[in-house]
C-alpha cells in the first residue's frame, strides 16, 4: 500500500478515508470513519519505502507496540492496526490546539507558562505511571484541549517492559536537537526524567521566546548540553520571576538526580509558585563562566551521569507526593505528635518523596468575609507560622516540603480534592478518639480514607478520647 | 485462541500439574510440548503418561535432548545429566520408551516453529543463549516466529526489518506483541526446572489471534518434588537448584 496513492472516498479494512491531512516526516495522516463509531479517528500510514530512515519503520512499529497499551486522557486511544502488507495505525483523533502554536506568541506571561507546564507535567506522570517514557517530548507532540495534555507521537518511546525497538536499531542517540536530554545524548533511554529536561526546554522556549541551547541538528552538537549552561532565563527576559526560573532550570539539571523526581512533583511546584524554594540558580543572570564550563567538559569525558535501565513505577513510588494533613486545635498534642512520628517514618524509607503539610481552616457556608478574627488577626496566616513550628522536627530538605492553609466548608472534600489536584499519592491523617457528636457528624479521616484516590494513613493514639469539638477539621 | 507452550518439564511432577491446572483456568485451549520430559526429576513415568494423555487429545509433542537419550545414549550429556538418565531408563515402562523415540524434532504451523532447541540443526541440540546462537537460528529456517526452549531461562530475540538483532528479557505476565514486521525467537523458561534464579514453574502462553505471548510464573511445591529427588537417589545438586532456581 503506498500512501501517496490513497484518495479521499477509498476504504481500508472498514476504515473511510475522509481527509488528507499534512503529512509528517514520517507518515502519512488521514481523517477516518468507521461505520456505527462516532469517535473522531485518525490513520496513520508510515512511509516505508526503499531507502527511508529505518527509524521509520521502527516508529510505526514502537507505537503499535505502546499505544494500545496506554489509557487514560493524556495518549490517543488506540483503535486498530494493520498487517504487514497494509501497514497502519488508527487512533482517536485528538482535536486541540498544538502547543506548537504558542510559540508565535512568546514570551507568554508567567502564569501561562505555568498552567501549560503543569498540564503537561501530569500528562507525562500518567504515561510514566504507565510504564511509558516518550523520549521526543516537543511543542508539535503536545495537544492541550479542555483542560488537559494529550501527548502524540511514541514512535522514539519506551516501555521499560517491553522490548527496546529504537535502542537496538540506532547507532547513536535518537531525539530532537534542541529538546533531547544529556542522558540521552550518552545512550541511556531508561530515565523519565529525560521527559521533565524536555519539558523544561519547552518551559524556557515559552518564558523567554528562545530555544535554551538553540536548535542543534546533527547529533554530534547535542554533547555540548552536557557541560554549556544555558543562558538563566531572567537573563534573556527580565520580567521572569525568580519562580519560574528555579524550576526551568531545575528541570534543566545536566545530572538526572538534580531535577525534580517525578513529573508529579514539577507539577506541584507549577501549581504552587509561591511555595518554590528559591535556590542560587533562581538569580542568576548570566552563565557560567570559561573556567566552570570548562572543568565542567573535563568531567563529562569521564563520568556517566545516570545509571542504566530502572523499573519505572519503583522509581515513582521511591519519590511520592506525601501529604499530612495536621490538626491545630489546642488539646491534640499527642496526636500531632504521633503524626510526626509516621511522617518521619514515611520519609524515612522514601528519600525523594516531597511533603506537604495540609491544614484546613473551616470556614461556615454562611461568613463570607471570615479573613480576620475577633483582634484583627489572620486566622490564615497563623495557621501558616503553627504548621511550619510543627514541621520543624522533620528531617526534610527545605525544597521538599510545603505549606498550605486550605479553606473549606467541607474538610474532607477539600483534602481527597487536593489529593486529587496535585497527584498526592499518600495521606497521612490523624483521628480523633470516639465521640457522640463526631459519630453523628461523620468523621473527616473515615471519609478520606474512604474517597481519597490514594493510599491513606490514619494516625490514632492510644486511649485518646478527647472531649467534643465541632467543626474540627480532623475529627 | 490461546496455545500453551511447555518446554524442559524434567520429570517434575509437581511443577507438571500446577502448571497445567493454572493454565486450563485461565483459558489454554490447546498444548505444545517442546520437549524434555524426562531427566533430573523424580516421576519421569507420571510426566510421559501426561504427555501422552494430551497428545490423545490433540496436543503436540516435540523430542528432547533428555527423551532421546533414553534410547540413543547418553553421549555429549554432563555426568549428572547422564547419571541421571540412567536412573531414569529403568523407570520407564516399555510404552513409554516407545512413545519417547517416536517424537518428532520440529512442528509447523502458520508460519511458526516449533523446536526444542534451535532451528540450526535441531538434533544437535544447541542452546541459544547468545545472539550469535540466535542468528544461526534465524538463517536455519523461514519461520517467522521460532518457539523453543532447553536452555531453562526465558529470553526473546527479535530481528528487526533493517536485519538489527537483539535480545531482551521477558517481564514476567507481560503480553509482548509479535509485532509482524520483525522475526522472533522465543526461547520459553523451563516447567520443572528454572535457572534463572526463580524457583517458580515457567511456560509460555500464546494468543494466536492477536499475536502476543506472555511468560507465565506460577509457583508450586518444589520442596516436595526436591525432596523426591533427594529420595530417589538422584544427585543431591538436581533437588538444589529446584529449591533456589538457579
Amino acid at each position: 500500500m503506498d500512501p501517496r496513492n490513497l484518495e479521499a472516498g477509498q476504504t481500508i479494512d472498514g476504515f473511510h478515508l475522509v481527509e488528507r491531512l499534512p503529512s509528517g516526516g514520517m507518515a502519512s495522516f488521514w481523517r477516518v470513519t468507521r461505520d456505527q463509531d462516532s469517535l473522531p479517528m485518525l490513520m496513520k500510514i508510515p512511509f516505508l519505502r526503499p531507502g527511508e530512515s529505518p527509524l521509520t519503520i521502527i516508529g510505526y512499529e514502537v507505537e503499535q507496540m505502546i499505544l494500545p497499551r496506554l489509557s487514560g486522557p493524556h495518549a490517543p486511544r488506540f483503535v486498530a492496526g494493520g498487517d504487514f502488507e497494509r501497514p497502519y495505525i488508527v487512533m482517536e483523533f485528538v482535536t486541540g490546539i498544538s502547543v506548537k502554536s504558542f510559540l508565535e506568541k512568546t514570551p507568554l506571561p508567567p502564569n501561562e507558562v505555568a498552567s501549560i507546564g503543569a498540564k503537561l507535567a501530569f500528562a507525562l506522570h500518567d504515561i510514566h505511571r504507565q510504564h511509558v517514557i516518550h523520549l521526543d517530548l516537543k511543542p508539535s507532540n503536545v495537544i492541550l484541549r479542555a483542560d488537559e495534555a494529550v501527548l502524540i507521537d511514541f514512535g522514539l518511546s519506551r516501555h521499560d517492559q517491553l522490548p527496546d525497538l529504537v535502542q537496538e536499531e540506532a547507532e547513536g542517540p535518537v531525539g530532537t536537537g534542541a529538546y533531547v536530554a544529556p542522558e540521552q545524548v550518552l545512550g541511556d533511554r531508561g530515565d523519565p526524567r529525560s521527559d521533565l529536561f524536555a519539558l523544561g526546554v519547552i518551559l524556557y522556549f515559552l518564558a523567554t521566546g528562545e530555544r535554551p541551547f538553540g536548535e542543534p541538528e546533527r547529533a554530534e552538537n547535542w554533547r555540548r548540553r552536557l557541560w554549556r549552561d544555558p543562558v538563566p532565563p531572567r537573563g534573556r527576559v527580565a520580567t521572569v520571576p525568580a519562580w519560574l526560573q528555579e524550576i526551568i532550570l531545575r528541570c534543566l539539571e545536566v545530572k538526572p538526580d538534580a531535577r525534580y523526581a517525578t513529573a508529579a512533583q514539577l507539577a506541584f511546584d507549577l501549581q504552587h509558585p509561591d511555595q518554590v524554594t528559591l535556590s542560587a540558580r533562581a538569580h542568576r543572570l548570566r552563565r557560567d563562566g570559561v573556567f566552570t564550563t570548562a572543568w565542567r567538559r573535563l568531567q563529562a569525558r569521564r563520568k556517566p551521569i545516570s545509571a542504566g535501565r530502572r523499573e519505572l513505577t519503583s522509581h515513582l513510588a521511591n519519590a511520592p507526593i506525601v501529604v499530612v494533613a495536621i490538626d491545630l486545635e489546642p488539646g491534640h498534642e499527642s496526636l500531632s505528635q504521633a503524626l510526626g512520628h509516621a511522617v518521619r517514618r514515611a520519609l524515612a524509607t522514601e528519600p525523594n518523596a516531597r511533603l506537604a503539610c495540609v491544614n484546613v481552616l473551616k470556614i461556615s457556608r454562611l461568613a463570607l468575609d471570615n479573613l480576620e478574627d475577633a483582634q484583627g488577626r489572620n486566622p490564615h496566616l497563623g495557621r501558616l507560622i503553627e504548621l511550619k513550628h510543627w514541621a520543624r522536627a522533620i528531617p526534610v530538605a527545605p525544597e521538599r516540603i510545603t505549606y498550605h492553609v486550605l479553606e473549606a466548608t467541607d474538610p474532607a472534600g477539600q483534602l481527597i480534592d487536593y489529593a486529587r489536584n496535585n497527584r498526592v499519592d499518600h495521606i497521612i491523617i490523624g483521628a480523633r478518639g470516639s465521640s457522640a457528636l463526631r459519630r453523628y457528624l461523620g468523621s473527616v479521616s473515615a471519609r478520606v480514607v474512604a474517597e481519597a484516590p490514594c493510599t491513606v494513613t490514619v494516625v490514632r493514639v492510644a486511649g485518646d478520647s478527647p472531649g467534643v469539638s465541632i467543626g474540627a477539621p480532623h475529627s | 485462541m490461546w496455545i500453551g507452550l511447555f518446554s524442559d518439564i524434567h520429570a517434575n511432577r509437581e511443577a507438571l500439574e500446577t502448571c497445567l491446572d493454572h493454565a486450563r483456568r485461565g483459558g489454554i485451549e490447546r498444548f505444545i510440548f517442546l520437549g524434555d520430559y524426562v531427566g533430573y526429576g523424580a516421576d519421569p513415568g507420571f510426566a510421559v503418561d501426561t504427555i501422552m494423555r494430551e497428545v490423545e487429545c490433540g496436543a503436540i509433542a516435540l523430542l528432547g535432548n533428555h527423551d532421546a537419550a533414553i534410547s540413543s545414549g547418553t553421549g555429549g550429556m554432563s555426568s549428572i545429566a547422564a547419571e541421571a538418565i540412567e536412573w531414569t531408563r529403568p523407570n520407564l515402562d516399555a510404552t513409554q520408551r516407545d512413545f519417547l523415540a517416536r517424537l518428532p524434532l520440529t512442528f509447523e504451523d502458520h508460519g511458526r516453529l516449533f523446536v526444542h532447541a534451535s532451528a540450526h540443526a535441531p538434533e544437535r541440540w544447541e542452546y541459544i543463549t547468545s545472539v550469535e546462537k540466535a542468528a544461526r537460528s534465524f538463517m536455519a529456517t523461514r519461520a517467522r516466529i521460532t518457539f523453543c526452549g532447553h536452555v531453562h531461562v526465558p529470553q526473546l530475540f527479535h530481528l528487526s526489518p533493517t536485519g538489527k538483532l537483539a535480545g531482551f528479557e521477558p517481564v514476567q505476565a507481560i503480553e509482548v506483541p509479535l509485532l509482524v514486521q520483525r522475526r522472533w525467537i522465543a526461547v520459553i523458561g523451563s516447567v520443572g526446572q528454572p535457572r534463572d534464579h526463580n524457583p517458580a514453574a515457567c511456560y509460555g502462553a500464546l494468543d494466536v489471534e492477536r499475536n502476543v505471548l506472555i511468560y507465565v510464573r506460577v509457583p508450586y511445591d518444589t520442596e516436595t518434588a526436591a525432596r523426591k529427588i533427594h529420595a530417589a537417589g538422584l544427585p543431591n545438586i538436581l533437588s538444589l537448584r529446584i529449591i533456589e532456581g538457579t
